[in-house]
């Protein structure tokens, strides 16, 4: 009787809606599972999020923007309000470029925001993938993702290049020259990529009508897709968490969807949007009126990518110009190796998950985070590769540290093409060798606690400092970490006494285990028997 | 090499299994379970979390002030007033004061909500379970079984005739798109190796546009030519002055150190494409008591007293030079084509 009664009650307007879509949506279903959804706290945990708000933000001002903008080479004669380019020749893309800045109330402001939180979405997906390699937040079941965001981020700086040359300003031109002379460079076919894609010779006037399509559709519709399915694998595999008191590998610790994340998460938009306003009010960026249209035979000085193209700047600078000419043919190795090293440098990225799994075996899932020190080899590396990724950023701007720091540029240029294979190999070492010490450190807090910085003046005058013992909540985090142990090869003798020769992948792999989980290359965690004897009486100082 | 060659005791034992304190009594580091929710100032004090609302509801209320701060500022600045703002300098008043408001009224919502958030809000931590992402067995044998029964009612395996011609049909019907792309582009032939310039064709100063006589060239200066006949509104300007800009200086014949570069010289004017054989920028930045010239870009540096050699950075041969002469007016000619091509290297370049 009572649900008849229910049911006779008007339901609220919102219900009633609510009621509506669920009949043909099925929202309700979705909203059991995700209104609700626990998501834990970390500071880190919101760099993607600067991605995601960014992203939009593009989006939004893109659209913006191409009601102004005219994807075309025509030439025309410039008469609009900006003085100093009266009567110059340039395309109608460029101009109207000068359109948006100088005719077009708020165009510039939305032309900066755009080009301000194009720089800002790149370095986010920077900083956001450290943070997932550093924690080991792409292993399984996480690989997935952990390629869809390097999806981004690839497509992303190519969405940039193709973005900031749509102006066909004097800069940008260059970068597309460079662009061309780089894809010239590849074997056999190089020269017919070239033409299909200019439409012929360099420039032609196809380019920039073509780098549109893909800047305003090809691409971020790309992007778009991979990140909403970046984001419904963020919801399905739930998120990871750092180790602590009550959070394991079956649960995750926080707070719920509704409301604390609706608020802090949507309020973060309104904040990276209103950051982001803030510097295209008051920071330039990219002054195309005061670099001129753009021509082949004319340029500037202190040419810059923008900073996610500065590395392959930078391979491309101080690569040795070498070729090689036999039967008819040239190997523009110069050109070529920088070519190949960009691909190669990010696959490494992509591939690394797929190579730390197959070294450890581990198949299970994984949901509580490492903590960098952790994991020493997994974190060389990853400075490593930082290492060298920032090292090619100073050779790609070679130019600008020489005429900043009154250096030689040759002298830079040397550096570069040293520093690009002892640097990741120094920074791996060291960096190691601060992992281990960190590891030693939490080591010793546990066994013997924390160092207060109370000096104690024993009876028979010897000083001690008193340590006071941590919590039980600490002693659970510094110990929570998994260790593994190295792949043995195995008895090379089966029982049957038959010889079994263990292949050279095999090996490869024992070998890899031992550099990563061998004995001097982690330290053990201290044990509950350890921490018994040192704790019942002596030794306690 | 799967993980079926692994043993288990190469992993590590995972430490606990359910939120909360669970195993091992006697471990010291056994997990504590939760801590215990420490109450805010807010939680416990009433008049706190009245001022945390007042706190959101002015950062909103000011929001709603710079909206309209920005509808004003589009009212009243002219898109080209310009004025001086320190430490800024220079600005445009519209693009300043449109995205302060703009960035405030933004930024001001979200520190609102953030502020309502992180006080007024429950910040109790709770625990939600995972479940394991891997099917269980018996969904997984069902999804087989299925699998099973529509590829045997499909006859796909059995009828292979349909199977193979099917994927035939598939595999082909790409090369359409792929045929459509042909009208890209043309097929480049000998197009990078020909430039404008041919014999008699005569240097034109580019800043005057007038043909370069021998006398205007100086020891010293560096000066930009481009063939007669080509001119800038022509449909084809960018694509041929990509090529065809020079770069004419002139040396006193002696010190002149390459014999074919003096050779193919007049009287010490030697003229050298100006697109760098690295990647194609225009080469601008003349030292005129080395005679070496920097590319800019990459930073290529090229000797112009040694047939422009090669002697710093990334660039992988010489620029090429034009053989030049002068007719019977008195002006700069060209005395044919380039001989090798100019620009960037590639494959068929040889």
């Amino acid at each position: 009787m009572s649900t008849a009664t229910e049911t006779q009650r008007k339901a609220p307007a919102g219900e009633r809606v609510a009621d509506w879509a669920d009949g043909r949506l099925g929202i309700y279903g979705l909203a059991k599972a995700n209104m609700r959804k626990i998501f834990p706290d970390h500071w880190s945990f919101m760099l993607g999020e600067i991605c995601l708000y960014s992203f939009i933000i593009i989006i939004l001002t893109g659209v913006y923007l191409t009601l102004f903008f005219h994807p075309s080479m025509n030439e025309v004669v410039y008469h609009g309000s900006y003085e100093p380019m009266q009567g110059i020749r340039m395309s109608e893309a460029y101009a109207s470029t000068l359109d948006i800045s100088f005719d077009v109330r708020g165009g510039l402001l939305v032309r900066q925001i755009h080009h301000w939180a194009a720089v800002i979405f790149l370095a986010g997906m920077f900083v956001h993938m450290f943070r997932v390699f550093f924690t080991g937040a792409y292993r399984k079941p996480r690989e997935i993702n952990w390629l869809f965001g390097f999806l981004l981020f690839v497509l992303g700086m190519f969405t940039g290049f193709t973005g900031y040359s749509l102006p066909d300003d004097l800069l940008s031109g260059t970068g597309v020259r460079f662009t061309q002379g780089a894809i010239l460079s590849m074997p056999i076919v190089g020269t017919y990529i070239s033409m299909f894609l200019f439409g012929g010779e360099f420039p032609g006037t196809d380019i920039i009508a073509r780098f549109y399509s893909i800047h305003i559709l090809l691409l971020p519709g790309i992007m778009l897709g991979l990140v909403v399915g970046h984001l419904i694998l963020v919801f399905f595999h739930k998120h990871t968490q750092f180790a602590g008191p009550g959070k394991t590998n079956k649960n995750v610790v926080g707070m719920p969807l509704l409301p604390v994340y609706m608020a802090k998460a949507g309020g973060f938009f309104f904040l990276v949007f209103g950051f982001i306003s803030v510097i295209a009010a008051i920071a330039t960026i990219n002054p195309i009126w005061a670099l001129g249209p753009y021509r082949p035979d004319q340029v500037s000085t202190g040419a810059q990518p923008d900073w996610y193209m500065g590395f392959a700047e930078g391979f491309v600078r101080v690569m040795p110009g070498w070729e090689i000419n036999l039967w008819g043919h040239t190997l523009v190795l110069g050109v070529l190796i920088p070519l190949v090293l960009f691909g190669v440098v990010l696959a490494a990225l992509a591939l690394y998950p797929f190579i730390e799994s197959w070294i450890t075996g581990d198949k299970r899932e994984h949901h509580i985070l490492d903590r960098p020190r952790n994991a020493p080899t997994r974190t060389g590396l990853g400075v490593a590769w930082v290492t060298i990724y920032f090292v090619m950023l100073i050779g790609g701007g070679n130019d600008i540290w020489a005429t900043h720091f009154h250096m030689s540029l040759n002298a830079i240029s040397w550096f570069v093409r040293i520093a690009f294979f002892v640097g990741p190999v120094l920074a791996f070492v060291v960096t190691r060798r601060i992992c281990l010490g960190l590891q030693r450190r939490d080591k010793e807090k546990v066994l013997h606690g924390r160092e207060s910085g109370t000096i104690k003046r024993l009876p028979h005058g010897e000083f001690v400092e008193i340590h006071e013992p941590l919590s039980p909540e600490q002693l659970h985090t510094l110990t929570a970490h998994e260790q593994y142990k190295p792949i043995e090869i195995g008895p090379t003798v089966d029982e049957n006494g038959v010889e079994r020769k263990p292949s050279a992948l095999q090996k490869l792999r024992a070998r890899l285990s031992k550099s990563y989980y061998g004995e001097n290359n982690q330290i053990a965690k201290p044990t509950a028997e350890e921490y018994k004897e040192i704790t019942s009486g002596h030794g306690h100082h | 090499m799967s993980s079926q060659q692994i043993p288990e005791e190469n992993l590590p034992v995972e430490q606990g299994t359910a939120h909360g304190a669970v195993e091992g009594a006697g471990d010291p580091f056994a997990d504590p379970g939760l801590p215990a929710h420490k109450p805010r100032i807010q939680d416990i004090d009433e008049r706190a979390a009245n001022r945390s609302e007042r706190a959101v509801a002015l950062m909103f209320t000011l929001s709603m002030l710079a909206t309209v701060g920005f509808i004003a500022s589009y009212v009243i600045f002219p898109v080209d007033k310009i004025v001086y703002i320190w430490p800024f300098g220079h600005v445009s008043a519209l693009n300043f004061s449109l995205g302060l408001t703009l960035g405030l009224a933004l930024f001001l919502i979200g520190a609102g909500a953030v502020h309502w958030a992180r006080t007024l809000m429950s910040d109790v931590e709770v625990a939600d379970d995972r479940h394991a992402i891997e099917a269980t067995p018996e969904v997984k044998a069902k999804v087989l079984a299925d699998f099973a029964d529509g590829a045997r009612e499909s006859a796909l395996g059995r009828r292979k005739l349909i199977r193979n011609t099917m994927f035939g049909a598939l595999a082909l019907v790409p090369l359409s798109g792929v045929v459509l792309l042909r009208d890209l582009g043309p097929l480049p032939e000998k197009k990078l190796r020909k430039t404008l310039w041919a014999k008699g064709k005569q240097l034109v100063n580019m800043n005057t546009m007038e043909p370069l006589r021998p006398e205007d060239v100086v020891v010293g200066s560096l000066t930009f030519a481009m063939p007669e006949g080509l001119e800038e509104d022509a449909h084809d300007f960018q694509s041929q002055i990509a090529k065809a800009a020079l770069m004419i200086i002139r040396i006193e014949p002696d010190n002149i150190k390459d014999k074919r570069e003096r050779e193919w010289a007049h009287e010490g004017i030697v003229a050298f494409s100006k697109i760098c054989t690295h990647v194609g920028c225009p080469i601008s930045l003349y030292e005129q008591q080395t005679h070496h010239v920097l590319c800019p870009c990459h930073q290529s540096t090229f000797d112009l007293s040694d047939g422009a050699r090669v002697i710093f950075g990334p660039a992988g041969h010489a620029l090429p030079q034009l053989r030049i002469g002068v007719n019977s007016e008195g002006n700069l000619e060209a005395l044919g084509d380039f001989e090798e091509p100019v620009g960037p290297a590639f494959w068929e370049r040889g």
